[in-house]
């Protein structure tokens, strides 16, 4: 009977280890095909399927962030497409990822989504869209003061801003420096986001 | 258990695991169009698709056993399929519905101009747009005035669209009629709107074919809608040479609430010294305006708005009198009037929401008309005409109103909207300080319209209005209908009918209330297309009145009426506008035919009112140069002559003939503003200041709205603004908390 138990659990634990490597094979090759897509087809395609992973894991958030992250890059890639449609995808995905657990990576997620709807009509949108992408990064900074991701693009913010608007290079370096700094002393555990840091770095080059 | 077993398990799910099943399949829509992008996947599976640019979709999966496909599109009803996972083959044929969304679908909007910040409405005027057309002076109606459908008229108030008279035009704020919307005025030259742009979140101008909701319009509609809680705590100020004025505003720190108040002191005396004016001003205007408002969220998300004004004005001015060589006409005027609005929205619950409104105002002119000599003493002539030319006529005109609409939401994203209104008019007229003659009306109404989604594309409102007035003691049914029908992506093509009723005006109930309503039927067909910061539209309308007004002379300044009135309406209408080519720059441009005559009060037949011209058009343009922090404005309204008659008497026929006519010369106006804001983007700045300067007629072309004839249509006088140009400076001042502005800065 020992032995049977025995046998059940270590069958159980390689079933749980299959599974588990399963999912990190899942979301490595996925995060592969994320670094490799050129084209919107592209994006969309690795944006389902790391959907497709969150909704049959139901308890990792980040397939749901990744896929979220798939469509803000193609928000920043392509300019034909509906601003607004694929914001509010990204949000209902950041929605999904907090269900689970909140934490500042989903925050940056909702900056980027509400700046690229902000982007659509600047003037008469920074009131709502603005202010929505601020807020995310305040709630992003409670969350995790450490995180870089939160000051690079609150320093993108800035850094696009004209300066009559209370924005410019100026105003931005100390974000970017910051940005940075944070970059070089993080730690990035497997799967997790890492991004940003050559842009960071970039972005400080050129306030300079 | 042995170890062979497990063994032999492990070997088997190895085994299993190479045998893949290929699902491949199609997705359209409900017209068999490809859904590009869907979504298909294998729920509880890492495994799935999306479609390409054919709708076609293909992928394998290693998964055995009954599982659900599912297939996912934005804007689209999901799909769903059980199938079973062995060795063949899976093929899907997938046909997907499409999901009614509120912002997706078809806005009906023929005859209305949504202007305002709702994210909804295709908008074309916000309230910056008002404060910024040059010329406009922050006025409401001026601004509209570069909208297609409005007339160029400068000699009265009002709105004057598509051939129907200032009064045929009615302005509700928050769903309630407001009774004198602009300030009282003088003969012969128009006043401004009383409620300053500000107050509004968004405003609907229909130029026709508006909705149940609203009655007692002939001819169009100014709905506006004031704002909710303002944006921050802040006290501000005015400073020019014509207006003083000081206010604050006050939100609470949980943002649920807030009240302000604000006076403003208006004299012209400075101005008039520097200016001349054409009429000699013998009681220089002076304006005290006081408003307060107060607006609280109450617990089911609603909001409850409170707003006052206060008003009290005094001017006089003397002009030549046109059937003498030396007399003068002295008219003097003394207002005072009082506005209350409340109103309550509120969410309800399982799709119903609500809409009160409360209102009352109270109005009341005095006026005094004296005929007097070269030394401005009074002169009592005993003949006609100028034994009418010395009195005083005492008026006041108190409404109360209290209207509720109830809205739910029924299958799909399809509305339902109902309620009910009732006024309370008194109005009082005393002349001469004879016996005061005073009408009132319990007016009544119930209504009810429906917004039906057949699908995206394809939208229609279907409504009516019941009405009772007690004055006249008549009843109406007024049906109302429109369809939209979206025709590409942006592009609209809508129609609207419907049947408008008015009451006839005080002036002519004083003397018989054996009336009945004036009616107007308009027909509507519009195509709009709206893509980012740009639209075009094109409309044209018919309208038919009947049962309008005709006054029946007695005998010399007495006249009885009747409703044998008539009349139609017909044009094209023109706008374009375009915030996208050139940055920065921002014009629209507006182009108005009207074709109109009507047979109504003393006219003789059917004729062009004086009130109409043929082709009218209007050029707005405004850039803003980030560098100089400084916007430039330029409005130039063009409108062709209008015609003008002089009716005589007959006495022989007992009728009215057209004595003499004609047509004034076209009018052009270019107006210029521009507005210079230091303070731009400094983000810390306590001080927020704008000045701001601007001037009517830059080119100084001699106006003429039309001409006024002596008693014996021997002379006629053409009639022109008080002076050729109106010239305004004057800085504005906000030392304000902007909260979100602080919570922005605390993180750099």
């Amino acid at each position: 009977m020992k032995k049977l138990l025995l046998s059940a659990a270590i069958f159980c634990t390689i079933a749980v280890q299959a599974q588990s490597d399963k999912f990190a094979g899942a979301m490595e090759k996925t995060l592969t095909q994320l670094g490799a897509a050129k084209t919107t087809a592209e994006l969309k395609a690795v944006s389902a399927a790391f959907e497709r992973i969150g909704e049959a894991e139901k308890t990792q958030w980040l397939p749901y962030y990744y896929a979220g992250l798939a469509l803000t890059n193609l928000g920043w890639m392509d300019q034909s497409i509906d601003k607004d449609a694929n914001g509010d995808k990204v949000k209902e995905l950041c929605d999904k990822a907090e269900a689970i657990e909140p934490n500042s990576e989903i925050s940056t997620l909702r900056n980027m989504a509400a700046t690229q709807q902000m982007m659509v009509d600047p003037q008469s949108r920074w009131q709502t869209y603005g202010m929505e992408a601020g807020a995310a990064l305040e709630k992003g900074i409670k969350l995790d003061p450490t995180n870089p991701r939160l000051y690079y693009l609150q320093g993108m913010s800035v850094f696009n801003t004209p300066e009559q608007f209370g924005g410019g290079k100026e105003k931005a370096k100390p974000l970017f420096a910051k940005a940075v700094e944070l970059f070089k002393a993080a730690q990035v555990k497997p799967l997790y986001p890492s991004w940003g840091q050559k842009q960071a770095e970039d972005m400080l080059a050129q306030c300079n | 258990m042995n170890q062979f077993a497990i063994f032999f398990t492990l070997f088997f799910f190895t085994i299993s695991s190479f045998a893949q099943v290929t699902i491949s399949g199609k997705v359209k829509d409900g017209r068999g169009r490809p859904l590009i992008g869907a979504a298909i996947s294998l729920k509880d599976s890492y495994d799935g698709a999306i479609a390409d640019s054919l709708g076609n979709f293909s992928f394998v999966t290693t998964e055995k056993g009954s599982f659900l496909l599912t297939i996912t599109n934005v804007g689209y009803k999901g799909f769903e399929k059980t199938i079973v996972l062995d060795k063949l083959p899976i093929v899907i044929e997938a046909e997907l519905k499409e999901q009614l969304d509120e912002l997706k679908a078809v806005t009906v909007m023929a005859g209305a101009f949504a202007a305002g910040d709702n994210k909804r409405a295709a908008t074309v005027l916000s309230s910056m747009d008002v404060l910024t057309v040059g010329g406009a002076n922050a006025d409401i109606t001026s601004a509209v005035k570069t909208l297609p459908g409005a007339q160029q008229i400068g000699e009265q108030e009002g709105l004057f669209v598509r051939g129907g008279a200032g009064y045929e035009t009615k302005q509700f704020i928050d769903g309630t009629l407001v009774n004198n919307a602009f300030f009282s005025s003088t003969p012969d030259i128009a006043s401004r709107g009383r409620f300053s742009p500000l107050l509004f979140k968004g405003t609907v101008f229909s130029t026709g074919g508006y909705s149940a909701l609203y009655g007692q319009a002939l001819s169009s509609a100014l709905i506006l809608e004031s704002i909710d809680l303002p944006e921050k705590t802040a006290v501000n100020a005015s400073i020019s040479p014509i207006i003083l004025g000081a206010g604050f505003q006050e939100l609470a720190k949980d943002k649920k609430s807030s009240f302000g108040f604000n006076y403003t002191y208006v004299n012209l005396s400075t101005y008039f010294n520097i200016v001349k004016q054409r009429p000699d001003y013998f009681k220089i205007p002076v304006f005290h305006n006081a408003d307060a408002n107060l607006r609280f969220k109450t617990k089911g998300g609603g909001i409850i708005k409170y707003y006052t004004t206060f008003t009290y004005s005094d001017l006089g001015l003397r002009r030549p009198d046109i059937d003498s060589l030396s007399l003068k006409d002295a008219f003097a005027l003394h207002n005072l009037n009082w506005y209350n609005n409340l109103s309550w929205r509120e969410n309800l619950g399982k799709g119903w929401k609500m809409n009160l409104g409360l209102s009352y105002s109270t109005n009341k002119d005095d006026i005094s008309q004296q005929l007097q000599n070269a030394d401005n003493v009074q002169q009592f002539i005993a003949d006609y005409p100028y034994n009418t030319k010395n009195f005083t006529l005492g008026s006041r005109q108190d409404l109360s109103q209290i209207r509720a609409v109830f809205e739910k939401k029924l299958f799909g994203i399809s509305t339902v909207r109902f309620g009910s209104e009732y006024w309370y008019a008194v109005n009082t007229s005393t002349y001469n300080s004879g016996t005061p003659i005073q009408l009132k009306d319990n007016y009544q109404a119930v209504f009810a319209e429906t917004d039906i989604f057949i699908t995206n594309a394809l939208a229609a409102k279907v409504g009516g209005r019941f009405e009772h007035s007690s004055i006249i003691n008549k009843l109406n049914l007024a049906p109302r209908l429109s369809l939209a029908y979206k025709v590409g992506k942006g592009a609209q093509v809508s129609a609207a009918y419907g049947e408008f009723y008015q009451k006839p005006e005080n002036t002519q109930l004083f003397f018989t209330t054996n009336l009945g309503y004036t009616k107007a039927t308009h027909y509507i067909v519009n195509y709009q297309r709206t893509v980012t910061d740009r639209i075009f539209r094109i409309e044209a309308f018919y309208k038919e009145y009947n049962d309008l007004v005709k006054s029946i002379p007695i005998n010399n300044g007495l006249f009885n009426y009747n409703n044998n009135g008539f009349g139609y309406a017909k044009g094209i209408e023109l706008f374009w506008r375009d915030k996208k080519s050139i940055k920065n720059f921002d014009y629209w441009i507006s182009y108005s035919y009207l074709d109109t005559k009507r047979d109504y009060l003393n006219f003789p037949n059917e004729l062009t009112p004086n009130f109409a011209a043929k082709h009218t058009a209007s050029f707005v343009m405004k850039r803003f140069f980030v560098d100089i922090k400084t916007g430039f404005n330029l409005t130039y309204n063009y409108a062709t002559g209008r015609p003008y008659y002089n009716f005589q008497y007959n006495n022989n026929s007992g009728k009215y003939t057209v004595a003499d006519k004609g047509q004034t010369k076209d009018y052009h106006n270019l107006g210029f503003s521009m507005n210079y804001v230091p303070s731009i983007g400094k983000t810390n700045a306590k001080t927020f200041w704008v000045l701001v300067a601007s001037v009517t007629n830059v080119l100084g072309s001699n106006q003429v709205y039309g001409y006024n004839y002596s008693y014996n249509g021997l002379i006629k006088e053409a009639v022109t603004p008080p002076a050729k140009r109106f010239y305004f400076i004057g800085v504005f001042l906000s030392w304000g908390v902007d909260r979100t502005q602080d919570a922005i800065n605390n993180n750099l």
